[in-house]
Order: structure tokens, then sequence, then C-alpha cells
């Protein structure tokens, strides 16, 4: 059974356009007037509307309190998500409780809003630990640092959940940058071979750190590319929490009913510098930073809600309060440095500590009780 | 050796439901060295997997397989082709555990077909046991024998952390006859091959034959050697060697990687620090040198040879021995 060459015939050319992104532009439902917009795409439920919306007032409220924590020294870094809300919630409110996130260094927002505790997400950050949180907890992998190393521990479980067939569903979170990357690919290829149920969403945020996407791509868009792996593909408003959650909520259901995988490409913008250490006034013009200012997600959110009569002031303060909570429980939790077990660098290596582990840790502790207190 | 590789991945397949094996040509084919021969055939094409030709996915994948629940044993074609997944294994299989403080565990079997001595051409004799040695979180071990393969391959898939098992290719085709059992000495254990009381060869995975042959050849000599074989070069078994070079007073240590930051280096280093007021004469190491693999008719000049082994053992500073001080590098001499 060998398979004929892959001639451009009309049924290949059929299947190309089944995978490709529907539609001219990205796929919205608001626009950046709070205006709801025609679309194929449904409108999420209403409940499913403000839970997107308090996910984003808490969660830039989170973010705007790690960048201070940071200016402040309590933070080691921080890289800050600033006007990609829309996408970091909807990745986290797309998916079912079995399910599983696997997120970047600059997805602590997402992390925050699939439930784990804001604490637990800055441990990293404040250079406790590599990671804070137990990932079977909130079935959140720990956050990645080298860039699309997650795509294929995505993959990876999908396919495993699948093999034993149980019904869960990973979602792998990206960066624009990490599309050029080798293991993007092959994460992408295997997925679509094996028809994992995998949902890979690329938030196209415009620059990785300093190098804009016109150096990074010649593809007329990032979700073309899933065409060349035979993956469905959905290029989709960034800032749009309604539109991103509507085709993640359809990519994770097809995922989970046996469709495969899908790439999403989400258009949005990194409105901070890449990090508290970066400086992006080198790389970009302030009147860009402004442009997409007035795209905000969180305030499209709210004057659609509030057109809708779905979101009023009092409703609208208990949101904000529920953000400052969280912040104020931060700032507590991190008011004092608790110094960190150098004896646990010794712990984790191995299952069990090798002779040689002991041995080294013996000698810190013996150094350690030398040092004046 | 082949078989017995073989017949550990049946058995693990057979008696875990959780173990599936990965690599390029493993399924339909069995693996170009023939080492998943069947497997697909017996438990399917599910959990015996041909993936696509990408080792940085095969290793990816498997580390999410793993935190799924999966204990995947994967397979590089060969050394120098497992490089491609070289950020897959050292930043994230190695260190997941400790990232993770314990949460997550990556029982990962990695095999690696090493080492020359099978006239093969570029990229396919490397031996790169140094690069994984050297990542903490990583266990590395090699046999020398099928009993061995057999033993030590069930052994890696039931440890719960990642293993980078390296096959030596130069004896897969070696036909001993042995009783194929996970029992017996640890996976992390070195074991004496032979008794001797004058000096110990350190050696591991393909060259351990050539050592043992080189003992024998010793005994015209009047040099009465022992043999260990490390078997784990990641940890070290410091206990089995340590008495064994403080019974003889001399060690060599014989490796087919290259010397300079080789393997051989740290075992030396170990035992002039543990051992230093047993030992009469320097520890002295055979390596291959310090080129790229050569091409297949030259590559016996490369490899240790028992000559070359037993070159390196005369010049242990024996009271008869002219010349007191060795060149560095074992017997080669500048």
């Amino acid at each position: 059974m060998t398979p004929s060459s892959p001639a451009l015939d009309g049924s290949v050319q059929e299947r190309a356009a089944a995978f490709l992104p529907p539609g001219d532009g990205p796929q919205a439902l608001v626009d950046p007037t709070g205006s709801p917009l025609p679309s194929p795409l449904a409108m999420p439920a209403d409940d499913d509307l403000l839970a997107l919306h308090r996910a984003m007032v808490v969660g830039r409220r989170f973010d705007t309190q790690a960048s201070a924590l940071t200016r402040q020294g309590r933070l080691a870094v921080y890289p800050s998500s600033r006007g990609q809300e829309a996408c970091q919630v909807a990745a986290a409110l797309a998916l079912r409780p079995q399910d599983w996130l696997f997120p970047t260094y600059r997805d602590s927002v997402a992390i925050v809003t699939r439930g784990v505790p804001p604490v637990e997400v800055l441990t990293l950050l404040r250079g406790d630990w590599h990671c804070g949180y137990d990932p079977y907890e909130h079935r959140v992998a720990p956050q990645c640092t080298p860039l699309a190393t997650n795509t294929l521990h995505a993959v990876g479980l999908a396919h495993a959940a699948r093999l034993q067939g149980e019904d869960r569903v990973a979602l792998v979170l990206l960066g624009d940058g990490a599309t050029s990357e080798g293991d993007t690919h092959e994460a992408l290829n295997f997925a679509a071979v094996w028809g994992a149920p995998v949902v890979f969403l690329v938030q196209n945020n415009g620059y990785a750190i300093s190098v804009p996407l016109a150096k990074q791509t010649a593809a007329p868009s990032l979700a073309h590319k899933g065409v060349g792996y035979g993956m469905r593909s959905r290029l989709v408003d960034g800032n749009d929490a309604a539109a991103v959650h509507a085709v993640l909520t359809e990519a994770v259901a097809g995922a989970a009913g046996g469709d495969g995988p899908t790439l999403v490409e989400a258009l949005t913008y990194r409105v901070e510098a890449h990090t508290n250490a970066d400086d992006a006034g080198r790389y970009r013009d302030p009147a860009e930073v402004e442009a997409w200012l007035a795209k905000d997600p969180v305030s499209r959110s709210e004057a659609h809600l509030r057109s809708r009569g779905l979101l009023d002031d009092a409703l609208a303060e208990r949101f904000a309060r529920e953000g400052e909570e969280l912040a104020a429980g931060v700032r507590a939790a991190l008011e004092h440095d608790v110094a960190p077990d150098p004896r646990e660098l010794f712990e984790h290596v191995y299952a069990q500590p090798t002779a040689a582990l002991l041995e080294q840790r013996d000698l810190l502790l013996a150094e350690l009780e030398e040092e004046p207190a | 050796m082949a078989g017995a590789l073989n017949a550990a991945l049946a058995d693990a397949l057979e008696q875990d439901p959780r173990v599936v094996v990965l690599g390029e040509d493993v399924g339909t084919l069995g693996g170009v060295f023939r080492v998943t021969d069947g497997l697909a055939a017996r438990f399917g094409d599910r959990r015996v997997v041909d993936t696509p030709l990408a080792e940085s996915g095969i290793v990816g994948t498997a580390i999410g397989m793993a935190m799924g629940g999966l204990v995947p044993v994967v397979e590089m074609q060969f050394d120098a082709f497992a490089y491609p997944a070289f950020e897959q294994v050292t930043s994230h299989l190695a260190k997941l555990r400790n990232r993770t403080r314990g949460a997550v565990a990556l029982p990962v079997v990695v095999r690696v077909p090493y080492g020359g001595g099978i006239g093969g051409v570029e990229h396919h004799c490397d031996s790169s046991e140094a690069y994984y040695a050297h990542t903490p979180g990583l266990r590395v071990v090699t046999p020398a024998t099928p009993a061995d393969a057999y033993r030590m391959m069930r052994q890696a898939i039931a440890c719960p952390d990642p293993v980078v098992l390296l096959e030596p290719k130069r004896r897969y085709w070696s036909k001993e006859a042995a009783e194929l059992t996970a029992d017996g000495p640890a996976l992390d254990e070195a074991v004496v091959r032979r008794p001797g009381r004058d000096v110990t060869l350190v050696t591991y995975g393909g060259t351990v034959a050539t050592a043992l042959e080189a003992a024998d050849a010793a005994v015209e000599e009047g040099w009465d050697v022992e043999v260990v074989d490390l078997r784990s070069l990641s940890p070290i078994d410091d206990a089995t060697l340590t008495a064994s070079v403080r019974r003889t007073g001399r060690a060599v240590v014989v490796h087919e990687a290259p010397g300079s930051g080789g393997l051989g280096a740290e075992v030396a280093q170990r035992i002039t620090e543990r051992c230093f007021h047993h030992l009469e004469a320097p520890v002295l190491r055979v390596t291959g040198f310090d080129i790229p693999y050569p091409p297949p008719k030259l590559e016996q000049h490369h490899l240790p040879s028992v000559d070359r082994i037993l070159d390196t053992v005369a010049r242990l500073q024996w009271d008869d021995q002219p010349e007191p001080c060795p060149a560095p590098y074992g017997a080669r001499r500048a």
C-alpha cells in the first residue's frame, strides 16, 4: 500500500483548504469599542463572558502587583503579560478540570486563572525554586523557560491520555518567537500524525524580546503553518476574550471528540517590555504601543458587557475588589523572605539522593555551621 | 546482546501495561539493529510506535507521556543521531523532578546504541557517555554482557529516574549463553568481572571484553589483572572501585571515547582521591584519541587494543620497569 505521490490535485487543495483559517483576517466577536460583530463563531454564554471579564480584571491586578514587587526587589524578575489578558484567561477557562495547561514564563496570569495560588506561581520569579506548585494538583505544567520545548511535552501527555483511554486535552501556550524553534515544528508534526488531543495557542504579541514578527517569519500568518502539518488552524483577535474563548473551546471540544489537534494564532500585543530588565524603547515606537492600548482587551470586554447590561458598577466594583484582595494577599505573603533550605538542593535530583550527593550535602551543611548566623 | 535486550523489552511490555516503546523504525522493521524485532507484531502499534524522524520530538513527547503516567522506552537510532534531542534530555528529562520538588517523576529510558568497532560510517560510532554522565538528574548505564543487557534494561525500566542506557553496538551480536533475570547487581553497582591481585583495569561497555582479553594475555607477563566493569557511569560505584584499587595498588582506566574531558579522568581522580596511599603508580588511561571518530579502515588504530592496554600496564612503575615516568595518555608517546 504505497501512497501515490501528492500532486496538487483537487482533493489535495480541498484538504488544504479545510485546514486553513476561515476568513481573511482574524476572527472576532467584539470590536475594540465593545460592539458585537457578525461572526460564524458562537458568542460565549453570559456566565462565560462574565467569568472571562472577572478573570481579566483580577489577572491584570495580579500582573500590576507582580511588576510592582519586582521594582521593590521582592521578585527577581517578572515578565508581564499586560495586554495579553484575553489570551491568558481564555486559555485557562476554555479547559475542563481534567485538561492540562502547558505555560511559559509569560503566562502567570493564565496559571492564576487556572486556580494555582498566586504565591506558588511567583516562587519561580521570587528565586526560591524553579516551580512553586505541584503540576498534578491543578494540571498545570511548570512554566517553561527554554521556549517551544513544552510543545512536545503537551503532545506527549495528550497522546498518553488517548493511549490510556482517558478524556484529557493538553493546551500549550507559545509565542510568535517559539514558532521558529525546531521543537514547535516537531510537536505540530507529531500531534498531527498521531491525531493527539492538543491545542497550540500561539500568542503572537509582535515581538520575541526585541525581534519583530517580520524578522521571525515570512509566512502569511502563523496560523497558515498548520496547513503544512495537516492540522486545523484558526486566526483570532487575541484582544477579544470572547472570540479567543470561543475558538479555544471549539478546539478543546474537537480534540476531546477525536478530531485531533488545532493550531490557534491569537493576535495580541505585549504592552510592557519583555521583563523589568528590558528596555522596549530601544526597538519599538511609543505610537505603536498607544495604538494597541486603544484595543485593550479589558476595557473592550467591559464596554461590551455594560452595553449588554451584564455588568453594572456594583459588579465591576466587586471584580475590582477581588483583584485588590488578591494583590493584598500577594503583598502580605511576599512581605518577608523565607530563606529556602539549602538541603533541598540535593533532595530532588534523583528519587533517592546518591552517595555522592549526600557527601556534597554534608559538606555544604558543615560550611553553613561554620558561618556566623 | 540484541536478543537479551529484545527479551527484556518484551517482558517489560508484557508485565507492565504502562510501558511503551518509541523510536525510528522500531515498529515494523524491528529497529536497525533488530533490538525491537517482533515487538510491534506482538504488542501492537499503540505500544511499539514508529515515530516521525525527529529525535527531539521522540524524547520530548516521551517526557509528556511519562508525565501522563506511561513508562516510555525510546530508541535513539545511533549515538550521534541523539544530539538533536540533547536539549530535551539535559534541560527537561534530567531536571523536571528537581524543578518540581519531586512532584514529577520521569521514568523514561533513553536507549542509545553507542560506540564503534563495527566499521560504521561517521556519526554512527560516537561514545557520547561523558555528555550524559555530566548531567545531574540522569542515570547513565551500559551493559557489557547479554545477561547485564537484560538485567539492566529491566532495572532501568523499573527505575523512577530517567536512565540513559548506552548499548555497545559491537557487543550486539555476542552469542554467549546467559540466564536472563532482572535479579543480581543493582543498576548502580559496579562488578568485578575477573579477580586479580596486581592491577585493576576499570572499564565499561564495549571495552570490557577487550580488558578481559588483556587480563588473560597478561598472565604470560606475570601480572594478575583484576577487571572492574563500572556498569553505571552515573552515579559511579566508588565502593567497588575503591576496594579493588586498594587491593591491587595500581589502576588503568580503559574506554574508547576520547580521553580529554572523558569519563576516565573522572574515574582516575576518584581513585587518586580515595586510594592515594595504596597506589604504587599514577592512574593511567587507555582511551580513544582526541579525534572525531575515524573512518572504518582506520578505527582499529583508535580503539583501545589488548596490546595498548598491556603496554600501559607495563608503565605502572613495576620494580623492573626501566622508564618510571609514564607518558601522558597511557602508553602513547608524544
